[in-house]
């Protein structure tokens, strides 16, 4: 057994001391597998990017209120006296008698992205009540100030400035007849609201001619446990025709498709050219057999066994995957860690700025999958070396 | 042609690497063929969008409303041919999950402008005599099950039936098909259904598509409904169809770009391949091509065989998987309804050839001028 594992480790050493003799041909496998990682890592990074955006915006400790059968804020709408009542609800947070509620309006507005600036994207607009600070405790104005309520005032999001035009502290911007005026830069986490431009609902209920009323009803829970009694009030009053969500919830349903695309394409993508890399890291090792043929006949002529002359092929097959997944994951990382973007979410038509994520766990499932591949693609290649008739591999010149 | 013997036992040579070359090949214009597809899917068939046809939407954003009122006198403006208007209907059938376009539009309009939905008359007629009717697109149908004939309830997010409850019903009086650029994943309904039974929001309608006599006058009409509208309550922004869609696919962003740096990655490896196997097989060759010059075959014609051995390669790994990348796509949309524009555009078909033999030319090239350059002397001492 001690035998067979010093034999292993040294043509092991061997095989893998000399990859740089041959590095054109371990080139090949190492590219192709590289290639794919990329690929890989990307594409899902963008799906990791666009679920992290939507997972951090929604708060366990919040309940969205929508009318029922509404799939969307978008699609939601609630009469102001329905409002009165949503706030009287029990289980929400109060401070002195003012409960933590934020009625909104979201709408949108057409700007130009800087990406494409001649042709307008549909930006999210919501009307927010003066209590959505407390609401939403994660968000801070990180430049100039809080809107005054009662004025046609706006505080535009981190993402929202940073992806569309004419957003900049102090700017006026023109949607139709009215004008939007910028006084302030907030942050939400990196949660989707970073994309948003606030206004005061009021303000925008006269702009949009939306009367009294509203489309969603935001309220802070006393605890994350108080969902039940503030959601079976809502639903038992006569009055009202609504559901309650719990405000993650809401966001994760909204990332569940366009993060499922993704990953679907990304890993139909990573498993095609998995198959192109898987076979040209058999040519690679194929190449590196044939080429000590002569050599590996001589191991085995000497006693070597050749259990040990596949463990070493495989070996360095793996040792070329590792590499490949290692460049893979890295150019991956170096491309694409943090790239801002935006694109539709279909559920409401607005715009969410997110940035692709490469996490660990990509990269892991980057290496893995280079690791298979490198498997794979020295399985025949070893059982050949193994194979080899000695006589004539010896007399191969 | 009389070489073509020679080239053919060439490249199967070493019969084992040719194969592994060519399902790399094979692979690699196969992905080529499915992310083109996607990129067409993700620009919402903008090639098809006619330059003839405008949409007015509001200017404040495509989410609000545009008055009923506005039909007549677009209609009357001179250069325009047909006015028809559509409105978003965003309604959820058994499950949100099952995600389709349901639009409520003016039937005869609407088909006399999209002349590309086709219907056949009989079930035309039925439409035209049922208020509660609609028509589907065959895809639809088919991941439904949908016959004609049968009740379909849907549950409204937008607009409420004014007779309470949140369901809408509407029967099946036609399936449409059309072309391959056609969608048929929509369901169009009757607008007098919608407006007579929504509990809110009567004689308002989503935005409006007006067919004009003449493409060239599309900016010169736009602006003009620009500014018949302008200072109203609802201001206009009138664009070409075209634009429309061009600027509905770019808000979902960089997915052509995305698409063709895959592409790039791929083909990048794919042609390293390539060219490292074609330098093995021509260097394993080197006493044979000295033989052959031996022979008194001239320099070009060395280079032409390997050349043509390489491109063979080439040819044959990527022709097929293009045709391969096809065939798949003529099956239809694999995820069921989430790509309703799954087309092939030939453009790209003929940009994968142009590939191909690129990637040939450039496999081949390198080791064809080394095998060209060849010194008899030395390449028969060495072997």
């Amino acid at each position: 057994m001690l035998r067979w594992l010093t034999q292993t480790v040294a043509v092991t050493a061997l095989n893998l001391r000399t990859i740089p003799a041959r590095m054109s041909s371990s080139a090949v496998a190492i590219v192709g597998i590289a290639g794919v990682v990329v690929v890989l890592v990307s594409v899902l990074s963008i799906a990791a990017g666009f679920n992290a955006a939507m997972r951090q915006s929604g708060s366990p400790q919040r309940a969205l209120v929508m009318r029922s059968g509404a799939d969307s804020e978008m699609t939601s709408g609630l009469g102001g006296p329905d409002v009165d009542i949503i706030k009287q609800a029990p289980g929400m947070r109060r401070e002195g008698q003012t409960p933590l509620a934020s009625a909104e309006l979201y709408v949108i507005i057409d700007l130009p992205k800087k990406s494409t600036p001649d042709s307008p994207a549909n930006v999210p607009l919501r009307g927010v009540e003066p209590t959505v600070l407390k609401v939403r405790d994660e968000v801070s104005v990180i430049q100039g100030r809080m809107l005054e309520f009662g004025t046609n005032e706006v505080i535009v999001g981190r993402g929202a400035q940073a992806q569309f035009m004419g957003l900049s502290l102090g700017a006026d911007v023109k949607s139709g007849q009215n004008v939007w005026r910028v006084v302030g830069v907030f942050e939400a986490d990196g949660g989707v609201a970073e994309t948003e431009v606030w206004a005061d609902s009021r303000t925008l209920q006269g702009v949009y001619r939306r009367g009294n009323s509203y489309q969603s009803v935001l309220a802070r829970l006393d605890s994350t446990d108080s969902l039940t009694a503030f959601r079976d009030w809502l639903t038992a009053n006569p009055q009202l025709n609504v559901m309650v969500r719990r405000e993650d919830e809401y966001y994760a349903g909204q990332s569940q498709a366009l993060t499922r695309l993704i990953q679907t394409i990304g890993f139909g993508i990573a498993a095609l050219m998995g198959l192109g890399a898987v076979f040209g890291a058999i040519l690679t090792m194929y190449t590196a057999v044939a080429t000590r043929a002569r050599e590996i006949a001589t191991l085995r002529a000497l006693g070597f066994n050749s259990l040990s002359v596949v463990v070493s092929v495989l070996t360095e097959s793996l040792a070329l995957g590792a590499l490949g997944g290692l460049i893979g994951g890295l150019a991956a990382y170096i491309a694409f860690n943090g790239y801002q973007t935006s694109t539709m979410n279909f559920q409401t038509f607005s715009q969410v700025a997110f940035a692709f994520r490469v996490t660990p766990q990509l990269l892991m499932l980057g290496l893995a999958y280079a690791l298979l591949m490198g498997l794979v693609g020295g399985l025949l290649p070893a059982i050949r070396a193994a194979r080899l008739p000695i006589p004539s591999a010896l007399r191969e010149l | 042609m009389k070489y073509l013997p020679l080239v053919w036992k060439n490249v199967w040579r070493r019969k084992f690497r040719t194969i592994c070359t060519l399902v790399v090949m094979f692979v690699a214009f196969f992905l080529f063929g499915l992310l083109m597809t996607i990129r067409t899917a993700f620009t919402f068939g903008v090639d098809i969008a006619g330059a003839d046809r405008l949409v007015l939407i509001h200017k404040v954003s495509l989410i609000m409303p545009l008055p009923v009122s506005y039909e007549p006198r677009l209609q009357t403006t001179p250069g325009v041919e047909t006015v028809t208007h559509n409105t978003w209907f965003g309604g959820v059938y058994q499950d949100p999950s099952n995600f389709f376009a349901q639009i409520a539009v003016e039937p005869e309009t609407f088909l006399k402008i999209y002349k590309e939905y086709e219907l056949p008359t009989d079930q035309l007629k039925t439409w035209l005599g049922d208020r509660q009717g609609a028509i589907v697109g065959k895809d639809l149908a088919a991941r439904f099950d949908w016959k004609v004939g049968q009740r379909i309830p849907i549950t409204g997010t937008i607009w409420q039936p004014k007779g309470g409850g949140q369901t809408w019903e509407f029967n099946i009086d036609g399936i449409y098909t059309g072309g391959k650029n056609v969608d048929k994943t929509q369901f169009f309904f009757r607008y007098d259904y919608l407006d007579e039974n929504r509990r809110n929001g009567q004689g308002l309608v989503g935005w409006y598509i007006v067919k004009i006599d003449d493409a060239s006058k599309a900016t010169e009409l736009g602006k003009k409904f620009d500014d018949m509208f302008a200072n109203s309550s609802a201001e206009t922004k009138t664009t070409t169809e075209k634009g429309f869609v061009e600027g509905f696919a770019k808000q979902v962003g960089d997915i052509g770009a995305i698409m063709i740096a895959i592409v790039t990655a791929v083909m990048f490896t794919t042609a390293l391949v390539a060219v490292v196997v074609m330098a093995w097989s021509v260097r394993e060759r080197t006493s044979e091509l000295a033989v052959l010059k031996t022979l008194g075959f001239p320099d070009p014609m060395i280079l032409g065989l390997v050349l043509a051995e390489s491109i063979f390669i080439a040819a044959v790994g990527g022709g097929l998987g293009l045709l391969a990348a096809w065939a798949f796509v003529q099956g239809g949309d694999p995820t069921g309804g989430m790509l309703p524009i799954f087309v092939l555009p030939p453009r790209d078909l003929v940009i994968g050839g142009a590939l191909i033999v690129l990637l040939g030319l450039l496999a081949g090239a390198m080791p064809a001028v080394g095998a060209m350059r060849l010194r008899i002397t030395d390449a028969l001492r060495r072997a």
